[in-house]
């Protein structure tokens, strides 16, 4: 089911969380909200959710103006980043409350909730409480009881943010397998720039309440529309008005055509790529990015003076 | 409590019996346990509330109201029954008389009571996790139905210990509730009190044997209650 978001804005206060937004989500699609904190992401699914109200423009689901809709009329599920888990309710009566809100027979929702368990992974520990859980089974417990609606569309508020590194990757995957299995529309909200990459088809970039640009994840990597596209969604080195990507430099011993004179300041091993700090005899620092092989054919040492060149860089006016 | 328990066995046991199951000392027992019972739920209910529109509410002249609230606790209780009996005794200002009667004592307990049911929710409430009602909420539960399901479990064990804390107070009340009861036995003689006039008519192996009985009726309470807040918190591994 199909999300539209037009010319959205909300203030708390004096606080401009949100500033003339629209957006399109198409049905059965995984879309990223990505920014920095205070960007106005969050504020934008829980508008969409019906748990915060736009101050203007109006949000639509599956063309149905639900503007106004509490969030009980909605048919969304939404997935709290510090799981919302109903702590006095054992796991089974967790993912059962949307169901049984809804008056369903009782064999219906038992039978329903051992398939979200078996879904999630979670058998075995229908009678446990939240409290007796990890945080990645709370969390999938989160995602069951969201699921168990059959919501027109799932929202996620960072789901994995309270979560270690290992398991938050780990889950990534499997709700991008959950998604390819259901092709339930979700939109889901993160920080992480590697994360709204690895899971989403479209990326929602957001700054200030605005939206900086909508695309695939490529897109926004190769074709950056603004200055903070090109810093936020990987990393980047700017001299003056021209920025340029660490893997866009080239490290010669010797002066090439193009290239400049600069000394190395410090190297960074990190496993298969090594990062290379330099400082250009103009001034300028610079973080140059290769491989492992080449920074071992440059034989390079700190102080050493090599040449630079910019295979690619960008002026953004 | 040794002592009184001595003491109260110092005419032997069947004076301990006589002195609890005398007419007078039941009906006093009785009078005080329903009065209690009464005003306790009803401050399970109204504290509950008084706590919730403290925490969810913003109105003007909040942070008095939420001061004034432990007004009982600092008041001497023979003030607070004069002022009661000022209030609600035979020349009641606001038309409203209560000296002598049962109301009397229980608008006496649910004054000095009133503190501690407000006191144990509130904090609860604060730091309750307001996700969870938006998750309930989402799940397309109407607002009655997520406090029921949702907020009420979470605050029942706040609302059990306030209620054992309000109760215990109340079956021992004494100074608010004295001078507005009248003291009539058979009619609106507490224990306590009663206990107290034992004592000045020289009496005091029959005070001590009630005082015991109230002490094991507190403690039994006290238990009773530990044990069900324990069952309500069982999820909290």
């Amino acid at each position: 089911m199909s999300i539209t978001v037009r010319n959205v804005g909300k203030r708390f206060g004096d606080f401009v969380a949100l500033e003339g937004v629209s957006l399109g989500v198409e049905t059965g699609s995984l879309t990223a909200l990505l920014g920095p904190s205070g960007s106005g992401k969050s504020t934008l699914l829980r508008c969409i959710a019906g748990l915060e109200t736009p101050d203007t423009g109006e949000i639509l689901i599956s063309g149905e103006d639900v503007t106004d809709a509490p969030p009980q009329q909605r048919g969304v599920g939404f997935v709290f980043q510090h799981y919302a888990a109903f702590k006095h309710m054992t796991v089974a009566k967790n993912i059962a409350f949307g169901l049984e809100v809804r008056k369903r027979p009782k064999e219906e929702i038992e039978h329903r909730v051992n398939e979200l368990l078996e879904l999630v992974q979670l058998q075995g520990l229908a009678k446990r409480y939240p409290a007796q859980l990890s945080g990645g089974q709370r969390q999938r417990m989160g995602l069951a009881r969201a699921l168990a609606v059959d919501p027109e569309v799932l929202l996620l508020d960072e789901p994995f943010g309270a979560l270690d590194a290992r398991v938050r990757k780990e889950l990534r995957a499997w709700l991008r397998r959950l998604h390819d299995e259901t092709h339930t529309t979700t939109v889901i909200v993160t920080h992480d720039q590697e994360e709204a990459m690895e899971v989403a088809d479209q990326i929602v970039l957001m700054n200030r309440g605005r939206i900086e640009q909508i695309g695939g994840p490529r897109d926004l990597y190769e074709h950056p529309a603004t200055e903070f596209v090109m810093t936020f969604v990987g990393e980047a080195n700017r001299v003056g008005d021209t920025f340029v990507r660490p893997h866009d430099l080239t490290l010669t011993l010797s002066p090439v055509d193009g290239s400049e004179e600069a000394r190395v300041e410090r190297l960074v091993h990190l496993g298969f790529e090594v990062r290379v700090e330099l400082v250009r005899h103009d001034g300028a620092e610079l973080s140059v990015q290769l491989s492992r092989d080449e920074a071992d054919q440059l034989e390079l040492e700190p102080r050493q003076i090599v040449y630079v060149a910019a295979s690619r860089a960008r002026v953004f006016t | 409590m040794a002592a009184l328990v001595w003491r109260s066995t110092d005419r032997g046991g069947s004076n301990f019996w006589q002195a609890i199951s005398n007419p007078q000392s039941v009906a006093a027992l009785k009078l005080t346990l329903i009065v209690s019972a009464v005003v306790v739920l009803l401050n399970a209910v109204f504290g509950t509330i008084v706590a919730w529109v403290l925490v969810r509410d913003d109105f003007r002249g909040k942070a008095v109201v939420n001061a004034v609230i432990d007004l009982p606790f600092a008041l001497p209780t023979i003030v607070a029954g004069l002022t009661l009996l000022t209030l609600y005794g035979p020349k009641s200002p606001v038309g409203i008389d209560l000296a002598f009667s049962r109301y009397g004592i229980g608008a006496a307990l649910l004054f000095v009571t009133l503190p501690f049911v407000v006191r144990t929710v509130q904090p609860v409430l604060y730091e309750l996790d307001q996700d969870m009602e938006e998750a309930a909420a989402s799940l397309g539960a109407p607002p009655q139905l997520i406090f029921r399901r949702v907020i009420l479990p979470v605050l029942v064990p706040a609302i059990l210990s306030g209620v054992a804390m309000s109760f215990a107070r109340a079956i021992g009340e004494i100074g608010s509730v004295i001078l507005i009861s009248g003291n009539l036995p058979f009619k609106t003689q507490v224990s306590s009190v009663y206990i107290t006039g034992l004592i000045e008519s020289g009496n005091t192996p029959g005070a001590a044997a009630v005082s015991v009985l109230l002490l094991a009726i507190s403690f039994a309470t006290l238990l009773g209650i530990g044990a069900l807040r324990r069952f309500t918190t069982r999820h909290d591994a």
